[in-house]
């Protein structure tokens, strides 16, 4: 994995590298190299499989990170490439060309987090959600408790109990001493 | 039902009904071009009627007994509690020895076991579905999700209530609920309708604009006709 990284390294701008197991690595990279990075992965590295693509939602830094991870099978290594894009009207590369899986995981990022993919097939359908008119639903300033309360109706008689002081009042209603 | 304040969207234009339903111009077999306008000519328009009584009770009796000992299940899993209702068909528990079955088609069932949670995708799934059965025609919530949303309650797509959308004669509780308690389930149900008390088909019929209204404020791209049958 390490080679893999120097030899890239001489080329791209990385950031540093995570490893968190000795075959599972994530990296940042540049939104510009991102592309060409991955198709070197996949030609010359032996990367030829895009387990998935997913984002986080960093709203304190006012960003979307993508993660890219590609499995090389033969060599059992997986790597995550991390691309970040501005929060503000978010626009991703599409790279349903290099893996047409891609343009799934796409679709699914326009729909639950409104990343735009432009050029990828059928990205402005609805993929999971059906007339969804709100935010999309997986971005962190999308208020789901307080939409679900708003939308469908409660039952009421719903308790909630923390376990802690729950179980504490019915195992030992004396604790705190005083206390009844 | 409320719907979402300003804090949330909210789209005015109008839902365009889906491709299959419109009314277009196609050509029969023997080249003769003809009108057809699916929402008159495939589905019904009328609303569901409240099935009267018998005229006696005794007969009255007698038909809620053969109700009782008819109940068709719609072999339609929407949550988790899907998984429970096959071991209910093989011989460990073995349903069938109580005279309930499983069926594949709405048409052929009378019994809707919606199994869990249900998200609005679902739920109007699950509306046509139970539109179609034949009456008498019954339906049975398992699993928290279905009384008050259990642990989707804070969900953005899953209802919390199932007895606004659809009329329940039965709930089962558990989360989820295990085949024996979906046996006592059936049991009660059995009881229930041969006491005359499962009218959920009438009053979905005589509160049907109220089910509607809380359907298509939640199901907010309803293309499809208001009643389904
Ligand atoms: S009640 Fe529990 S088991 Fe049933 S659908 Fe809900 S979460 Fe799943």
């Amino acid at each position: 994995m390490r080679e893999i990284l120097y030899r890239l390294k001489d080329r791209y701008h990385l950031g540093t590298p995570t490893f968190q197991r000795t075959d599972l690595c994530f990296v940042t990279v540049r939104r510009d190299e991102i592309r060409a990075i991955l198709t070197e992965l996949r030609d010359m590295e032996g990367f030829t499989h895009l387990t998935f693509l997913t984002a986080v939602d960093w709203i304190e830094e006012q960003l979307f990170q993508l993660t890219y991870m590609v499995n090389n099978r033969e060599a059992n290594l997986s790597l995550g490439l991390r691309v970040l894009l501005d929060r503000e009207d978010a626009t991703g590369d599409t790279i349903h060309d290099l893996w047409p899986t891609a343009a799934t995981y796409q679709r699914e990022l326009r729909e639950m987090f409104g990343i735009k993919f432009p050029g990828s097939p059928r990205v402005d359908e609805e993929f999971i959600l059906e007339g969804w008119t709100d935010l999309p639903p997986y971005r962190r300033d999308f208020d789901t408790l307080a939409y679900s309360q708003q939308t469908y109706n409660d039952r009421p008689g719903r308790v909630t109990h923390d376990p802690k002081t729950h179980m504490q009042k019915t195992l030992y209603p004396s604790y705190p001493k005083g206390a009844k | 039902m409320k719907d979402v304040d300003d804090k949330f969207r909210k789209t005015d234009t109008e839902v365009p009904l889906r491709e299959e339903l419109r009314p277009r111009k196609v050509t029969t077999p023997d080249g003769q071009e003809i009108d057809i306008d699916p929402l008159r000519d495939y589905f019904c328009e009328a609303k569901p009627k409240v099935h009267p009584k018998a005229y006696s009770k005794i007969v009255e009796d007698f038909y809620n007994w053969a109700r009782a000992n008819s109940l068709w299940i719609l072999g339609f899993g929407t949550g988790c509690g899907a998984i429970e209702m096959r071991p209910l068909m093989t011989p460990r528990f073995d349903a069938y020895r109580y005279g309930i079955q499983w069926r594949p088609t709405p048409r052929q069932a009378n019994l809707l076991v919606i199994s869990g949670y249900l998200s609005v995708k679902t739920l109007k799934r699950a509306i046509r579905a139970y539109e179609q059965m034949p009456q008498p025609k019954y339906v049975m919530g398992l699993g928290s999700c279905t009384i008050n949303g259990g642990m989707y309650w804070d969900s953005y797509n899953t209802i919390k209530r199932l007895d606004d959308y659809l009329p329940v004669d039965m709930y089962v509780a558990g989360c989820m609920p295990r085949p024996e308690a979906l046996l006592h389930g059936f049991m009660e149900l059995k009881r229930v309708i041969r006491e005359g008390k499962g009218e959920g088909a009438n009053k979905y019929a005589e509160n049907f604009d109220q089910y509607k209204a809380n359907q298509k404020a939640v199901i907010k791209d309803w293309d499809m006709p208001d009643y389904n049958w």
